[in-house]
């Protein structure tokens, strides 16, 4: 449209085009000035993404009294499980109609189950079964491990097994881990711990094969809780006791089981070779992990003494090195024909 | 006076200011250098600063208030801060002048026409707004990119890496010369080439590309002052396009957006009073509408939603993040220290040893231009007693730390020094690890107390059989605050024999070497 080049302009509709445009002017200048004051320094720097840590305590220590450790001789890893539990009270003695049961297992390396550097799919579906039988109301499966998480669940047949068992599997994201401190720890302070499959959770069990371990002279089911931290927790081998024995004192599991069918004598705790494994033949199911672990000690040839964070934790409350003081139940499980 | 007159006192004003606050932006004993000069203050104007970090952080950094005066006053008159204060305007309005003098005027007021393109800065606007905005749950925090083109913050960093040091004006010590800037060539090259760019089209950067500019039009677009054109003493003659800055189309129907307050229309307009400033609307016509098609627009935001992926793909900021680039002291964790950083270059400018330094191209484009120690440039590492960097950041990214709080003493006691980084010995350089030869400069020049780097006894032999003494470097990491001091020093002149990296950094927790006890010692 060509613009008119002479001749009055239009009546002004300016004063009220004016007038609303210092209208809408102002009520630009209120808000401006609203939101500057309320997001004025709100975060300031160096607060922004940090979480608050949260307890990082794991207490699901069993209730009542009874027998705290049985040691049972056998080669079927099912059945000295299950002689084990009967041992100690059974397993309706710690698992309850409607409980939700988290077990914690040994997947830390991408290897097959023959090599024993994880804990064995017969123990850890068998787990399943019993809890299920006993009326839990979910049964999950989980570890951090340390080679890729997806194949160690696979390739150590622990996923499979589980969910033919009818448990579910809990791969950790990076968003499973929550920062947590432990009160009067030194070392697991604001640090990631695995989170989120705890939700819910009424009853933990642990369990893990027993290894050689170059750095902590053996891992077994302290050791085990070592899956629980997430970040960079290699950092913690700078001080490799002290991190057991506080893991010891985070998690107060409702019991552990400490698969000596086969031990890994050296090369640990990766293995790689069945000539690091010996038929130790040996179960203990314990609601001690510090007991069962000074037993495991001895399958490798060890004592408690060679491996001070067992002593460390005992120290921390977490249990006793004298395992024959609990007065173990030592029984043979029945061989499968 | 005449407007025009007023406005180029205006302009002149703040750019001596700006040139001003460049120069004393040093830590020094000349009485120019930095005594309580607002060094931050033309950051601080910028509302796009505020705008993005606030996007990226819902938090404003106390000195960007400023930028809330220009927002208002933006609201209320118009793109004022780009015709009366902008320095990077004043350069581009001068270039233009130069370049368009002696032509014929028919050219120049063609030069000076709307064009369609100039829309194509609300693309860029938005794009980097959106990428600032995507809240931090879906991604993580976004990463701030609008330092990249916002014209203060590109403008001061031109001035402090390469104008003034190429001006002689670059030291710390005076008026010597003598800094080192990496990466200058590339920040010289695309100010000077938007300075040239003038000569083709008059303020093509504030025309085309700028953000800053496009952000205040959008503000601005409704303001009830501005220029009013009365249609009926208007002959369309056209000669108000002849030094019209912002390219609006001053006749009618004129393009609020784009006008830039410069008021040159006034004066070259040959009929008496067509053109004045007063309430609005003009009654030639309006069109405050920036133009951008619905397609640009959704085009830019998914430009600007594809950054944030795109920007944190490369893992810099999480398991892949770069030990080399060792941060000055007060740097917050990395992911929010991109959230914060627009690569002004202040504390590069400001920093006395000339340690800190723009992170280059191949560092990634999400850090490039981002201030990194490199201890061979500096002339001491990063200096003990020194804070300077974190007052001069005007945005947080670097927080304003005590001397307490630096080395962990007086109220920060119990707390922990502040680690950049951690020095490692290279055996395989070392001169009494590896050539049997005595040195540990590194040892004697280690500001820390007790000293971070001790030495191993040993005996060596010289090439002619004859037994040495040898003392040996070793770091403890609990101690070492990664100052970067023993890697100048380092005879071992090219690849340094001790060098530090930004493991054990104390901004992240996640890159601690250390157990969380020995930390707090």
């Amino acid at each position: 449209m060509k613009p008119e080049t002479s001749g009055p302009d239009p009546a002004p509709p300016s004063r009220r085009e004016f007038l609303r445009r210092a209208v809408q002017a102002g009520a630009g200048v209120a808000v401006t000035a609203a939101l500057g004051a309320w997001l004025l320094d709100r975060r300031p720097p160096g607060t922004i993404g940090r979480i608050a840590a949260v307890d990082a305590r794991r207490s699901f220590g069993p209730k009542g009294a009874g027998p705290t450790l049985s040691i049972i001789t056998g080669r079927a890893r099912r059945q000295m499980l299950r002689r084990g539990l009967a041992a100690v009270g059974g397993i309706e003695r710690f698992i309850a109609r409607g409980d939700r049961v988290l077990i914690k297992v040994n997947a830390a390396f991408a290897s097959p189950a023959a090599l024993a550097a994880t804990t064995h799919p017969d123990v850890a579906a068998e787990l399943v079964t019993l809890c299920l039988a006993a009326g839990a109301a979910s049964v999950i499966v989980t570890d951090n491990p340390i080679n890729d998480p997806e194949s160690c669940f696979e390739l150590t047949g622990i996923g499979p097994a589980v969910r033919a068992a009818g448990g579910r599997l809990f791969v950790p994201r990076a968003d499973s881990f929550h920062p947590g401190t432990v009160e009067g720890s030194r070392l697991i302070r604001d640090w990631p711990v695995l989170h989120s499959p705890f939700a819910g959770v009424t009853k933990l069990i642990g369990t893990a094969p027993v290894k050689h371990h170059h750095r902590a002279g053996a891992s077994m089911t302290l050791k085990n809780w070592y899956g629980l931290l997430g970040g960079r927790r290699n950092q913690f081998h700078q001080d490799i006791d002290g991190i057991v024995s506080e893991l010891a004192r985070m998690v107060t599991p409702t019991f552990v089981v400490l698969d000596g069918a086969q031990s890994m004598m050296s090369n640990g705790p990766t293995g790689g070779s069945l000539a690091d494994l010996k038929e130790t033949r040996t179960l203990v199911v314990s609601t001690d992990p510090v007991a069962a672990d000074a037993y495991g000690a001895t399958l490798l040839g060890k004592t408690h003494r060679d491996l001070p964070y067992l002593a460390a934790a005992a120290a921390l409350g977490a249990g006793t090195v004298d395992f024959e003081s609990l007065r173990p139940v030592r029984a043979a499980a029945e061989e499968e024909g | 006076m005449r407007i025009t007159t007023a406005r180029r006192i205006a302009q002149a004003f703040f750019f001596l200011l700006f040139a001003w606050l460049c120069l004393v932006a040093a830590v020094g004993t000349g009485w120019f250098q930095w005594r309580g000069w607002p060094i931050r203050w033309f950051l601080e104007l910028d509302p796009l600063v505020a705008v993005g970090t606030v996007l990226t952080t819902h938090s404003l950094y106390p000195g960007l208030a400023w930028a809330l005066g220009t927002i208002v006053v933006t609201i209320l008159l118009g793109r004022v801060f780009c015709g009366w204060i902008c320095p990077f305007g004043t350069i581009h309005q001068a270039a233009g002048w130069i370049g368009r003098h002696g032509r014929r005027p028919k050219l120049v007021i063609d030069s000076n026409q709307y064009h369609p393109l100039q829309r194509l800065k609300y693309g860029i606007l938005a794009a980097f707004l959106v990428a600032a905005a995507v809240p931090p749950k879906l991604t993580g925090l976004a990463h701030l990119h609008t330092g990249l083109l916002d014209p203060i913050p590109l403008v001061q960093r031109s001035f402090n890496l390469v104008v003034l040091p190429v001006a002689g004006l670059g030291s710390g010590g005076g008026f010597s010369g003598g800094r080192f800037y990496a990466e200058s060539v590339v920040i010289g090259t695309v100010f000077l080439g938007f300075v040239l760019l003038n000569f083709a089209v008059p303020r093509l950067f504030c025309r085309f590309v700028c953000p800053l500019g496009a952000l205040l039009a959008i503000l601005g677009r409704a303001a009830p002052f501005g220029i009013k054109t009365r249609k009926h003493a208007c002959t369309e003659c056209g000669a108000c396009n002849l030094n019209c800055e912002g390219a609006c189309n001053p006749k009618g129907p004129i393009q609020v957006s784009e006008c830039l307050l410069c008021m040159n229309c006034f004066e070259d307009c040959p009929t008496s009073h067509p053109i004045g400033y007063g309430p609005r609307p003009s009654l030639a016509g309006e069109i405050t509408s920036p133009g951008l098609s619905r397609r640009g627009f959704v085009a830019s935001v998914v430009a600007g939603l594809a950054v944030v992926p795109l920007s944190r793909l490369s893992g810099s900021d999480a398991n892949n993040w770069q030990a080399g680039l060792v941060r000055p002291p007060g740097a917050v964790a990395e992911d929010e220290f991109l959230a914060r950083c627009i690569k002004c270059g202040e504390c590069m400018r400001v920093c006395p040893t000339n340690v800190l330094q723009p992170a280059g191209f191949s560092t990634g484009m999400e850090v490039l231009w981002t201030p990194v120690l490199n201890n061979r440039i500096g002339t001491s590492g990063c200096q003990m007693d020194c804070v300077a960097c974190g007052y001069a950041c005007p945005t947080g990214a670097i927080r304003r730390l005590t001397l307490d709080e630096k080395l962990g003493r007086g109220e920060s006691r119990g707390a922990g020094p502040i680690r950049l980084g951690l020095a490692a010995v290279d055996r395989g350089r070392c001169l009494p690890w590896a050539m049997g030869r005595p040195c540990i400069v590194c040892e004697e020049t280690c500001p820390v107390s007790p000293k971070a780097i001790t030495v191993e006894e040993a005996q060596g032999l010289s090439p002619d059989g004859v037994a040495v003494r040898l003392q040996r470097p070793v770091v403890d990491p609990s101690r070492c605050i990664g100052c970067g001091v023993c890697e100048h020093e380092c005879p071992m002149n090219g690849i340094r024999a001790i060098r530090v990296s930004a493991d054990n950094e104390s901004r992240d927790p996640a890159h601690s070497i250390l157990l969380h006890h020995e930390n707090k010692s």
